[in-house]
């Protein structure tokens, strides 16, 4: 029953809504619109969920005591702090907005910053010309990095730019293209395998 | 070579050229002409919506190219509807929405309105194509939609003339299958620099009317509408940055060369 059931949902469903996407017949209509309809409200329990997750979480690396274990105090302290303001006065609250652009903003930016420095320092040790690929992969790089930057046409005369839309339109093109047909065609068959009952790993194991 | 050294090295490369303010030239790339050509094409009373699809670490790319779309359609008197599919955006999207708004004698309610964040990202996109009210009952700041002058006529996809993504994540992908292959609506978008290798494709196959590349697409795209800004100031900042890199790049080859021919 435990597994029956999401079975034939999960049939009934997957197939009524690939006929919605056939037919333009106001019923076929009407129940896609409802269907989206429960669908906006069955979303928002994946926050719910999210959240469960990093509660259990970080209550289990404080009792466990392992290391670090007291940053997962901050995280609990950062969660409820935002979510009681968030709830009790919105999230148009001066002290929500303050702790938003004074604390949250200011840590993501400097995070993301931070990266420029590691970049650098991984490409002078790591990008090496050590076999052909590597030596095609690492001038293509040097091409679209001068490409990307307005220094990079004031030294070759605008030949950087034009290099870089050039490799971004035909071989990444190509190559884009080739993995989107591929993960499309995953999907589609993934799906049909899902709507038939053949890949049942989302139910989870056990009866 | 240390890595100290390369940590100085770039925040030499990032210190020196903003105190020294340096102004490179910069042309326009063809995806950037075609954003600006399709919304300059619009006419008055247009309506654009944009998503703000990106949070505080994206914002130093993501911002300059936003303020200066929302300047050129407040110049030319399009309206714009601003939502968010991240759950961290909504504060920095308001905040930024009001202080061009303000810089452009807009009206909220009237030229503007900001909805805020609904979660599910996939609903909420299919959503927005039969009813935006069915998604968003209210804005930002708990107005319901009824009452807010500019959502009158505004029901669904129909009434929106491009709908423009600033992302930093895959939601773009999301909007391309979900509201242009669904509802064929118009779609540009502003994305940061290492995912814009992934846009191509729908820029080819016209899924994508425009397209703005990080930094350098806002740099083009404040030049083209010219209010240069942030993103001019910080091209000029990447360029000796990315010279750097490659010197770097370059110099840790010859190194390696040297050692294998020793060896």
């Amino acid at each position: 029953m435990k597994r029956q059931v999401p079975l034939v949902l999960c049939f009934v469903f997957g197939i009524a809504m690939i006929f919605t996407q056939f037919s333009p017949h106001s019923f076929s209509q009407g129940i896609y619109e409802e269907v989206i309809s429960w669908a906006l409200i069955i979303g928002p329990f994946a926050l719910v969920l999210a959240t469960v997750t990093l509660i259990q979480t970080h209550t289990t690396r404080i009792r466990r005591r392992t290391e670090h274990w007291q940053y997962s105090l901050v995280v609990f302290a950062g969660l409820i702090i935002m979510v009681l303001i968030g709830i009790f006065f919105t999230p148009q609250n001066s002290v929500f907005e303050w702790l938003y652009n004074n604390v949250q903003l200011p840590m993501d930016a400097t995070m993301f910053s931070l990266l420029a420095f590691f970049i650098a320092s991984a490409a002078y040790r790591a990008f090496r010309a050590r076999t052909f690929e590597a030596s095609l992969l690492l001038i293509t790089a040097l091409i679209v990095m001068m490409g990307n930057v307005p220094i990079g046409d004031l030294l070759s005369n605008d030949t950087a730019s034009k290099a870089r839309q050039w490799i971004l339109d035909n071989p990444n093109l190509s190559a884009r293209r080739g993995i989107i047909l591929g993960v499309s065609l995953g999907v589609i068959s993934q799906s049909i395998r899902i709507i038939l009952g053949i890949e049942r790993s989302y139910l989870g194991g056990g009866d | 070579m240390d890595r100290r050294i390369v940590f100085i090295l770039v925040a030499l490369a990032v210190i020196i050229p903003m105190l020294l303010s340096v102004n490179l030239p910069v042309s326009v790339s063809s995806p950037t002409q075609k954003f600006y050509d399709y919304v300059e094409a619009l006419p008055a009373g247009s309506t654009i919506m944009i998503a703000f699809d990106y949070g505080p670490s994206s914002l130093a790319e993501l911002n300059p190219m936003a303020i200066a779309l929302l300047k050129q359609c407040f110049d030319k008197d399009i309206r714009v509807i601003g939502i968010t599919l991240v759950a961290d955006a909504p504060t920095l999207a308001s905040a930024l929405i009001q202080e061009v708004a303000a810089e452009k004698a807009a009206v909220e309610g009237e030229d503007y309105v900001f909805l805020g964040f609904r979660p599910g990202t996939v609903q909420v996109i299919l959503g927005m194509g039969t009813d935006i009210a069915s998604v968003y009952d209210t804005d930002y700041n708990g107005t319901a939609i009824s009452e807010i002058p500019m959502m009158q006529n505004i029901t669904n996809y129909d009434q929106i003339d491009l709908l423009v993504d600033f992302a930093s994540s895959d939601t773009i992908e999301s909007w391309i299958i979900y509201a242009n292959v669904q509802y064929n609506q118009k779609i540009a978008a502003g994305v940061t620099g290492v995912i814009i290798a992934q846009m191509f494709p729908y820029l080819q196959t016209g899924q994508l009317v425009g397209l703005l590349s990080g930094i350098l697409g806002a740099a083009e795209y404040e030049n083209l509408v010219g209010v240069p800004a942030k993103g001019m100031q910080w091209i000029n900042v990447e360029s000796f940055v990315h010279l750097l890199i490659v010197g770097l790049v370059i110099i840790g080859n010859i190194t390696y060369l040297i050692m294998r021919r020793e060896e």
